[in-house]
């Protein structure tokens, strides 16, 4: 479709859209600023620098770098396998990946809790993971697990797999060709993917709620402590959080967009 | 010892033929995929099922979690229609005209894919909450309450689902025939006959593609809902919201079934829209 320049029913579109976005998006963002700032800059400093306030935020940039990083790893190893391979099962995997996305976190929680809960199936698993932040980062990967391979994908069956071939013929090592050809092709994608992992890790809630049980000082991420909060009244600390974590997002949105420039231009 | 060494020779192989590698590499995804992906959809089945049917619908027909799965799907459903039309409008602004702050606006819909869901019901709650001006002015004047009520639980899902419909038009509208759509307008039709008889038809695909993937987005949505609803049993308590109620109560075996419910909703949704459009778009293919 060609672009063109506003008509009498263009501008009329467009206003409807800029009512609907603005509503919908920018107005609740004004909200939570002015609310935050209603009695100046100082609360807000104060409620974000609190000492409990920052370790449930150092939990959840934890939480978030372990799992973009773990994902970063087998998401590549995920999407070159679904890309190159073929065997039976592929498309039923392929499937497979996207339904972290729409399986509700709560109740994934709820599923590790049957598994490894007090009465669970699995209770002496060697490794604590109901009310642990071990079991929060594996829900923490579970929820952020398709970003990284949707964004590899298209990448990888773009460019073919002759350029893998030549350099095995030409004899390089499977961990030299990695390093040589695929990495430099993907590596945009791979960025932008881990951008989006952590975006979404860093948010979660539902799911680490459930498995971390949101003990005080250990298991209580920045979402976490957001909710207990506004179940305390302690409004100022809530909402103070609430915004740092969505300065957080814009920021992550900002750099998303400028990836999305490079992505497209190489 | 020759064990070892029979081990060490494989080992130095490995590094010549990296056929083995590869079989090691497709083994480890497939365990890793199974693992993460399907054992919880085995678990909830299993649990939800174990003491068979009767016990089963016993845990779902509960008027509380009856309602909890209803009011999750049809706040969800209503909240798919309304995104599908404006989703749509805004994807074809963005491709169709020109302006300024085009830029800001196209990535401003990316926000609820970046925002944490319950900093947006914490964000709603700000705006429309029963002390805030907006809140007290919809409720006096019209009536109309929407935090901790079914309005707030729609107007949230509006938010996280916006950039569903609007992502997987976009890619489709700019790509759309130029010459269908200028011989319409040469033969005489109008804009919006254009726009029904010619655009439409090529666009459907992938708004009921987005509009049903935001649809099973929603179903399971938590965060927001369970600052925006005020979770009240029969009205706004929704599956998610009972769900975590149940674990938190330690009441895990009443969970089962509704997770079930809405698990197997939100699959089938998504599967199907998946073999859906894969075999439309190679049916579209075949034709051309």
């Amino acid at each position: 479709m060609k672009e063109r320049n506003l008509s009498f029913g263009g501008i009329l579109l467009l206003a409807i859209v800029l009512i609907y976005a603005g509503v919908l998006l920018l107005a609740p963002v004004l909200a939570l600023v002015s609310n935050t700032f209603q009695n100046g800059f100082e609360p807000f400093w104060n409620a974000i620098t609190d000492g409990e306030a920052l370790g449930t935020l150092w939990l959840s940039i934890r939480l978030a770098v372990l799992a973009s990083t773990f994902n970063a790893i087998l998401g590549v190893m995920v999407a070159w396998v679904l890309v190159r391979h073929t065997f039976w099962g592929k498309g039923f995997l392929n499937a497979l990946v996207d339904l972290p996305l729409v399986i509700s976190p709560v109740i994934v929680g709820y599923v590790m809790i049957v598994l490894f809960g007090r009465l669970g199936w699995l209770k002496d698993f060697p490794i604590k993971l109901a009310f642990s932040w071990e079991g929060m980062l594996v829900l923490t990967v579970f929820v952020s697990l398709p970003f990284v391979i949707r964004e590899i994908q298209p990448v990888l069956s773009g460019m073919g797999k002759e350029q893998e071939e030549a350099a095995f013929t030409l004899g390089a090592t499977p961990w030299g060709t990695f390093w040589r050809v695929v990495f430099p092709a993907i590596r945009h994608a791979l960025t932008y993917g881990i951008v989006l992992t952590l975006a979404r890790s860093l948010g979660e809630f539902g799911a680490v709620a459930v498995i971390g049980g949101g003990t005080q000082g250990s298991t209580e991420s920045a979402t976490i402590y957001i909710y207990r909060s506004l179940n305390d009244r302690n409004y100022a600390g809530a909402y103070s959080m609430a915004l740092l974590l969505g300065i957080i997002s814009v920021v992550i949105l900002i750099i998303m967009n400028n990836l999305r420039i490079h992505k497209r231009g190489g | 010892m020759a064990q070892a060494v029979a081990h060490l020779d494989n080992g130095a192989s490995q590094e010549r033929n990296p056929q083995m590698m590869f079989w090691g590499l497709r083994l480890s995804v497939i365990i890793y995929l199974s693992v993460m992906i399907l054992m919880p959809i085995l678990v909830i089945s299993v649990q939800g099922l174990r003491d068979g049917w009767d016990i089963f619908w016993v845990s779902i027909s509960r008027p509380v979690a009856w309602n909890a799965i209803w009011l999750s799907v049809w706040t969800a459903g209503i909240m798919a229609i309304i995104n599908i039309v404006m989703g749509t409008t805004t994807a074809y602004v963005l491709v169709r005209y020109r302006f300024w702050g085009k830029g800001i606006l196209n990535s401003l819909i990316d926000l609820p894919f970046a925002i944490p869901t319950l900093v947006t019901g914490v964000m709603l709650t700000l705006l429309y909450g029963p002390q805030t001006p907006l809140g007290s002015f919809l409720d006096d004047e019209l009536g109309i309450k929407v935090i901790y009520s079914q309005p707030g639980i729609i107007l949230a899902l509006l938010f996280l689902g916006y950039p569903f419909v609007i992502r997987s038009v976009q890619p489709v509208m700019a790509k759309l025939d130029i010459a269908q759509q200028e011989a319409s307008h040469t033969l005489g039709a109008s804009q919006f006959t254009t726009f029904r008889r010619v655009i439409l038809p090529a666009l459907l695909p992938a708004m009921i593609t987005g509009g049903l993937l935001s649809f099973a987005r929603a179903l399971g949505e938590f965060g927001s809902i369970v600052i925006i609803s005020g979770n009240i049993p029969m009205r706004t308590q929704t599956a998610a919201v009972y769900v975590y109620a149940q674990v938190e109560g330690d009441k895990m075996a009443s969970a089962s079934g509704v997770s079930l419910v809405i698990l197997s909703i939100a699959l089938f949704t998504t599967l199907g829209v998946n073999f859906w459009y894969k075999r439309n778009r190679r049916v579209n293919r075949e034709r051309t």
